[in-house]
């Protein structure tokens, strides 16, 4: 059925309008098989936009009509019209946790991408167990996200920790990691490296592989260095994947969630005595399930959704600009 | 980063919980053998009665106490779960989405003392016991705890389960290695009020400089808070109207100001209670006196684990009686089974329940009735010494008046003393902690 489908599509691309006469008068003169062959598809992907409807579109209108309310858990709900926006927009806590929210993505995406991208191309060489590094570098991705941040914090814990435990070989006085912004900031961004770099860098390795030999070929013929030929050849050929390891990890990173709350101990949802590491996502969560106060988180999750719009915007407009090309 | 997909598998498991749960709610009516005997009410199909709890060890304590009913009740079976070991953050938000979704509580629930001013406020969420003959028993419980059973269409709705009263804890070794007397009578008199306590701290600590003289700052601002108020109209951030008076009323100030002063003379271990640096540094002797109510000793004694067996024990607390925390037991509206559950409440509020959860959690009694009997009267703890907890935690219960805890008082006190931690931990300035403290507070209340 699909291969049928399929089949006649890439014909498309030279002669569309005899192709698909010559599929109708195979097809001709059988009306199930007609309204099969044209209903099928849509009821084979019905699924997803059922569930994307009830499980996506669904809460999203209603976080919208909740967000226009003081809607209290379980309790009084009163119309307010866009009153929680107006307020979160000049609350300082909020803005805090979209600070703290955008600084950890940039400490801890920037360097990843770039780790991601070097490691992609040692293992696009021809180096002995290159099947080992390949495996090895995806292994942190199998564990899950709580355990890697539960394991994480014990290793940066004041008292007992390892972290502060080397440091203090070279004289460092114990530090309270969960203490400041910026020690914070790297404990958690830490986690988030441990875990997805060998994951990007196992996409970027697979669209390295895409790209043709004969042009490294022809590169050496003309005498370009390997560096030269990853900067003129190999970046600017990422590009469509790399835009896409960026859109996701804007996405993943502007809705970090897990690793700051087991970073802090308890799900008190704070981020620190004074929210010094408490993301947007944290501050939905505190305020909707710890303070109960549902309308202003619904408000606050809206105002997410067009922060990780915004993100991606500004994201892609640099991507696009790699290579230097257009 | 692709923590969505993580977060959204989460959700689905959270999801499927919470319908096992609403299932194993609703399907309640298991067959089983109708053989006679056992409950004299028994109703003709056996039902079952789930109680949720919350709390850390041994949490209410209803181990034995359910066991007991469920082989004299065959047609009433009681089962136990609890749920968390955290009230405010985990517990209660749950408990509020289920009692909002109508669907998912037990046919029992605790409610922390904390959230019965949230839990009055919404009498359209609980059964009115009053229904069931359970109003018959006021006479076995302190004003105190009985008034905070009423919500506010007058009705009872809860029953009181322990109450905290309050004691010191302290590790008699170190306190011998200090060279301060390690006797708990002893220990009692050196600190009359809290400037003893203070003076006693820095003697100890210049004795022992690897341990710290207290935990942090929550099990002291509460110890405090919990005499002050008492002594301040009887209430703490919320005054009866159910206005925040975080910065009015003179017994926060105090128990405030009295942990800056701890914490500014260095006394603290700087550990935020209930987390797991907390924990570790109870079994670490990372520091050795802690404000400590009756379910405390409960907590102690499973953090410190078997190896400090002994090593702990119980003395008065500086500057008088107080209470922190104790429970309440109330069934929600959408119980299929309410009649069945009161019966199973008033056994657990009852003077055998509330003895059982004594012997199993050290959770004092609340019924007068349970506290008169020697079985908690005489109860002596072996992990401390064998510490006569009935007799301490007795007396220092005796003429507690109802404290008025407001409608966010959870909210509140969760956010206030995120301030006080910070304060202690060094990211808030000594300086601006109060400013901060009254900011934390009124913005959780708005």
């Amino acid at each position: 059925m699909t291969l049928n489908v399929d089949a006649p599509a890439p014909a498309r691309k030279t002669g569309p309008r005899r192709s698909s006469g010559n599929r109708g008068a195979k097809r001709g003169g059988n009306g199930l098989a007609r309204f099969d062959l044209r209903a099928t598809p849509y009821f084979l992907v019905s699924p997803y936009f059922l569930l994307f409807t009830l499980f996506g579109l669904f809460p999203l209108g209603y976080t919208l009509w909740v967000s226009l309310h003081d809607w209290e858990l379980a309790g009084d709900k009163t119309f307010l019209g866009l009153d929680n926006y107006t307020e979160l927009i000049a609350d300082e806590a909020f803005w805090n946790a979209v600070v703290n929210t955008v600084g950890i993505f940039v400490i801890a995406t920037i360097p990843q991408l770039v780790m991601a991208l070097l490691l992609a191309n040692a293992l696009n060489k021809r180096i002995r167990g290159r099947l080992f590094f390949r495996l090895g570098i995806l292994l942190p991705l199998v564990t899950s996200v709580v355990a890697v941040a539960v394991v994480f914090t014990q290793l940066y814990g004041r008292d007992y920790g390892m972290v502060n435990w080397v440091l203090s070989l070279f004289g460092v006085e114990a530090i309270e990691w969960q203490n400041q912004s910026w020690s914070a900031w790297i404990a958690i961004a830490t986690m988030i490296d441990w875990r997805w770099t060998g994951y990007n860098a196992i996409i970027l390795l697979a669209a390295m592989q895409t790209i043709p030999k004969d042009l490294y070929e022809a590169a050496s013929l003309d005498g370009a260095s390997p560096r030269r030929q990853f900067w003129q050849i190999t970046v600017p050929m990422l590009r469509p994947t790399l835009i896409f390891v960026v859109f996701v990890s804007t996405i993943g990173g502007l809705t970090l969630f897990a690793e700051p709350v087991m970073f802090e101990g308890n799900p008190t949802m704070a981020g620190g005595a004074t929210g010094q590491y408490q993301t947007v996502a944290m501050f939905i969560v505190k305020e909707g399930f710890r303070d109960f106060d549902m309308g202003y988180a619904s408000a606050a999750a809206w105002m997410l959704f067009a922060l990780i719009l915004i993100g991606i915007l500004i994201n892609y407009s640099f991507t696009r600009r790699i290579g230097g090309n257009k | 980063m692709l923590n969505t997909k993580r977060q959204g598998k989460l959700a689905a498991i959270a999801v499927l919980t919470a319908s096992a749960m609403a299932l194993t709610a609703c399907g309640s009516d298991e067959p089983a053998a109708t053989n006679a005997g056992g409950g004299s009410s028994a109703p003709a199909e056996p039902v079952t009665i789930t109680v949720h709890t919350f709390g850390g060890g041994n949490n209410f304590g209803y181990g034995e106490a359910v066991k007991k009913w469920n082989a004299e009740h065959p047609n009433i079976q009681v089962k136990h779960e609890n749920l968390t070991d955290r009230f405010e953050d985990v517990y209660l938000p749950q408990l509020l989405q289920k009692l909002q979704a109508g669907s998912g509580t037990g046919d029992i629930v605790g409610i922390d003392e904390g959230a019965m001013g949230l839990m009055k406020a919404r009498p359209q969420f609980f059964t009115d016991l009053g229904q069931y003959g359970l109003d018959s028993r006021k006479a076995d419980f302190p004003a105190a705890k009985w008034e905070n059973g009423i919500n506010k269409d007058g009705k009872l709705f809860a029953l009181g389960t322990d109450i905290g009263g309050m004691a010191m804890c302290y590790r008699k070794d170190l306190f011998e290695k200090a060279g301060l007397p390690g006797d708990r009578e002893e220990v009692g008199k050196l600190w009359p009020d809290w400037n003893a306590f203070m003076e006693v701290g820095k003697k100890f600590q210049e004795k022992v400089p690897g341990t710290k003289f207290l935990d942090g700052p929550n099990t002291l601002y509460n110890t405090i808070l919990s005499q002050e108020a008492p002594k301040n109209g009887n209430i703490a951030y919320f005054d009866t109207n159910n206005q925040l008076v975080i910065d009015k009323n003179p017994a926060i100030k105090t128990a405030f100001d009295t942990v800056k002063s701890f914490s500014e003379a260095g006394l603290t271990a700087k550990l935020a209670s209930f987390t797991n640096e907390w924990n570790a540094g109870t079994k670490k002797g990372a520091f050795a006196v802690m404000g400590c109510p009756a379910w405390m000793v409960g907590v102690i004694e499973g953090n410190a684990g078997e190896e400090n067996k002994g090593n702990w024990d119980v003395a008065a607390v500086p500057g008088g009686a107080g209470n922190w925390g104790g429970s309440y037991l109330a069934i929600p509206a959408q119980s299929k089974h309410p009649k069945e559950a009161a019966e199973v409440l008033n056994y657990l509020t009852g003077k055998d329940g509330h003895i059982a959860a004594f012997k199993e959690a050290n959770a004092f009694p609340s019924s007068l009735v349970a506290q008169k009997d020697p079985a908690v009267a005489d109860k002596t703890n072996p992990y401390f010494n064998d510490a006569p907890v009935g007799k301490i935690f007795g007396a220092s219960t005796e003429g507690l008046l109802p404290v008025f805890l407001g409608e966010k008082h959870a909210q509140v006190k969760t956010a206030a003393e995120k301030v006080l931690e910070g304060m202690d931990k060094g990211s808030i300035p000594y300086a601006e902690a109060w400013d901060k403290f009254i900011e934390a507070g009124t913005k959780a209340a708005g």
